[in-house]
């Protein structure tokens, strides 16, 4: 009852309230272009299709979101499932999974090997990995064109060495677009690792030499449970934006083997099927969204071991 | 690429450079990429006094949808063919009356009463070619005269084909393999044609653009693609030669439209004007390589243009090539799910 406790309150209230008012600009950023946004997209993937493009605005149809999975047979209009949308959400996730398990294969030596420099040059380190992140993703992507074409950098040194008589052929293939996506991502799996690995308390790993673990046993015991949560924070960066990824199977697959993202660009462009696409990307985000709360979950529990 | 991304960057520089006097007034061109040439539009901007902004597509679709969703800014657009009565229909298109203008004289009459704009209403020509096949000699040396290239194609050339991404045109090639007819419903031929372009696909390399640029340089040894950037691949690398299939191929002519909602009308009306000068038609040629509608502007092409084999059709294979008139939209989505099966 006494005056201080009120305070407190007060005080408490006030906080809130100025917490709130700080992140107004942004929340209504989100609110506007990307809540927003989704509702029209959700609403879109309900409506039925215009006839060049667009939607017929009012005109409720479910077709859109029937042929996400179904497909009426061209020829005799018997319902089967759309394998040609299953092949393209089957490679999407098959391949952002490799990029992701390859990225990871490479980033994780880097990050620890970052994490074991001095202090002081740690941040040069670190600084290297970011510069990628200066050039444009489609500039990048061109440019890992000229490295990997049948005339390009690796195939005239391959050449020129006597290592190889004809050009290998890596351009346009499953191979290529994963190449570039595992490079592309790199960073982004670099990163969350060496956040948490700078964190890892070295002493607990001369403990373990001190108590005769191998340095198999003190990797899998010691170093991995603790950087666990870089490990799935990293993943999920590289996994997520992977499944979208457009730009790469575009360039470097060479349109022959879509994504799920160059599906979703066909439905609003040639296709002319703007309730599909919406459909589509909606999935695409449901996938994304699956991935998150595996994270969270993930997180939780990590951060109550060892918070 | 390196080419198209110099040519862009030539094109930027000098529009750039144009663009500093005191324009007159503005006028913003939206039209396919590499397909304009800077000179004319420098030239343009200099007789008139106005400064030009090109803006690049890549499919008609891409250029239907953003016009549609406005706010666009945009003043001229270059549409095929097929898509004109599109634009027409769905009332994007200012009934601009160039057949009034002065210059109308010189369009070749061939191209006046067209089946998508009768008497030049709507449009003028901008630059007009067909679809056909480039292949690279040294690798492959009998008849190329056939759609067979990308769609049976001889052991030389398995892994090593590029076909245009475009929807109609490849669609048609297939259609007229097998006989049929453009816009055809009939589903057993469909089928044909679907599981023709399924099992081709596994032979072809890519589905891109940029050939100007690859098939030159060896990355690709065959191209189902539009005959002015086989011309110039053909510049580039004198063994690369044309081949019109002898089942059918499709022509197209892009034409140049203003919009109902463009902000700078009149300037628009000086450039469609502008572009039927033979002269200045020639211009347009000289860079992209195609064919302009335009009486009177060969005398102005250069020497290579008037007997390049991919421009100058030899009589035998006139008939086989048609217009692609733009189906119902019933057919439109038969197509397109066709495709998106070709795709996967």
């Amino acid at each position: 009852m006494t005056s201080a406790a009120e305070i407190v309150r007060q005080a408490e209230r006030d906080d809130v309230r100025s917490r709130w008012l700080l992140s107004a600009p942004a929340l209504l950023i989100i609110f506007f272009a990307a809540i927003g946004p989704l509702f029209v997209m959700l609403a879109y993937s309900f409506m039925a299709k215009g006839d060049y493009g667009d939607v017929r605005f009012g005109e409720f149809s479910l077709d859109g979101w029937f042929s996400v999975l179904f497909q009426r047979d061209i020829f005799d209009d018997t319902i089967g499932l759309a394998d040609a949308h299953l092949s393209i959400f089957w490679r999407s996730v098959k391949l952002s999974l490799i990029t992701t398990i390859v990225t990871l294969a490479l980033g994780f030596p880097t990050a620890y090997f970052i994490a074991t420099r001095p202090p002081h040059t740690r941040e040069v380190w670190v600084f290297l990995v970011t510069i990628p992140f200066w050039t444009n993703l489609l500039i990048r992507t061109f440019a890992m064109q000229e490295v990997i074409r049948n005339e390009g950098i690796l195939n005239t040194v391959m050449i020129r060495l006597g290592l190889i008589d004809q050009p290998i052929q890596l351009m346009y293939t499953d191979a290529a677009i994963l190449f570039g996506m595992v490079y592309v991502y790199l960073p982004l799996m670099v990163l969350p690792l060496y956040a948490s690995m700078e964190k890892l308390d070295f002493r607990l790993v001369e403990a373990g030499y001190d108590l005769y673990a191998t340095r198999l046993r003190v990797l899998w015991r010691i170093i991995i449970p603790l950087v666990r949560p870089g490990i799935v924070a990293g993943s999920i960066l590289v996994f997520i934006p992977s499944l979208g990824a457009y730009v790469i199977p575009r360039v470097l697959g060479g349109g022959k083997s879509m994504m799920l993202g160059n599906l979703i660009e066909l439905q609003f462009g040639a296709g002319r099927n703007w309730p599909l696409g919406a459909a589509i990307s909606i999935t695409l985000m449901a996938m994304v969204m699956v991935a998150l709360l595996v994270y969270v979950r993930n997180a939780a529990r990590s951060g109550a071991q060892h918070g | 690429m390196r080419q198209k991304l110099m040519t862009a960057t030539a094109a930027t520089a000098l529009l750039a450079f144009a663009g500093t006097a005191h324009a007159d007034g503005e006028l913003n061109i939206y039209n396919w990429g590499d397909y304009t040439s800077p000179e004319m539009i420098k030239k343009f901007e200099e007789a008139h006094n106005v400064k030009v902004t090109i803006t690049d597509y890549d499919s008609n679709d891409t250029a239907l949808a953003k016009v549609r969703a406005g706010g666009h800014g945009f003043d001229i657009v270059v549409p095929s063919a097929n898509y004109v009565p599109i634009w027409v229909k769905e009332g994007l298109l200012l009934e601009a009356r160039p057949d009034q203008m002065e210059n109308f004289k010189n369009v070749d009459p061939r191209w006046v009463d067209v089946p998508w704009d009768p008497g030049r209403h709507y449009s003028v020509p901008w630059q007009w070619g067909v679809t056909g096949i480039g292949v690279n000699t040294k690798v492959y040396g009998a008849d190329i005269n056939t759609s067979a290239i990308f769609l049976d194609p001889p052991a030389e050339l398995v892994g090593k084909i590029n076909v245009a991404p475009e929807m109609n045109d490849v669609l048609y090639a297939t259609i007229k393999y097998f006989g049929g007819d453009w816009c055809t419903e009939d589903k057993e031929m469909l089928r044909k044609v679907r599981d023709k372009l399924v099992e081709a696909k596994t032979k072809w390399l890519a589905m891109d653009y940029s050939v100007t640029d690859k098939l030159p340089a060896g990355d690709y040894s065959a191209v189902y693609y539009w005959n002015g950037a086989i011309m110039r691949s053909r510049l580039a690398n004198p063994d690369i030669k044309f081949g019109y299939p002898k089942e059918g191929y499709p022509i197209f002519m892009d034409s140049v439209a203003i919009l109902k909602d463009a902000k700078n009308v009149e300037n628009a009306k000086l450039f469609m004007n502008f572009i039927m000068e033979p002269e200045n038609a020639a211009m347009i040629s000289a860079f992209a390589k195609y064919a302009n509608g335009i009486k009177g502007s060969e005398q102005f092409m250069p020497e290579d243009m008037k007997t390049a084999p991919e421009l100058v059709v030899p009589a035998e294979f006139e008939k086989a090539g048609e217009f692609l008139e733009s189906c119902s939209p019933e057919v439109v989505s038969l197509y397109s799910r066709i495709w998106t099966d070709v795709q996967k």
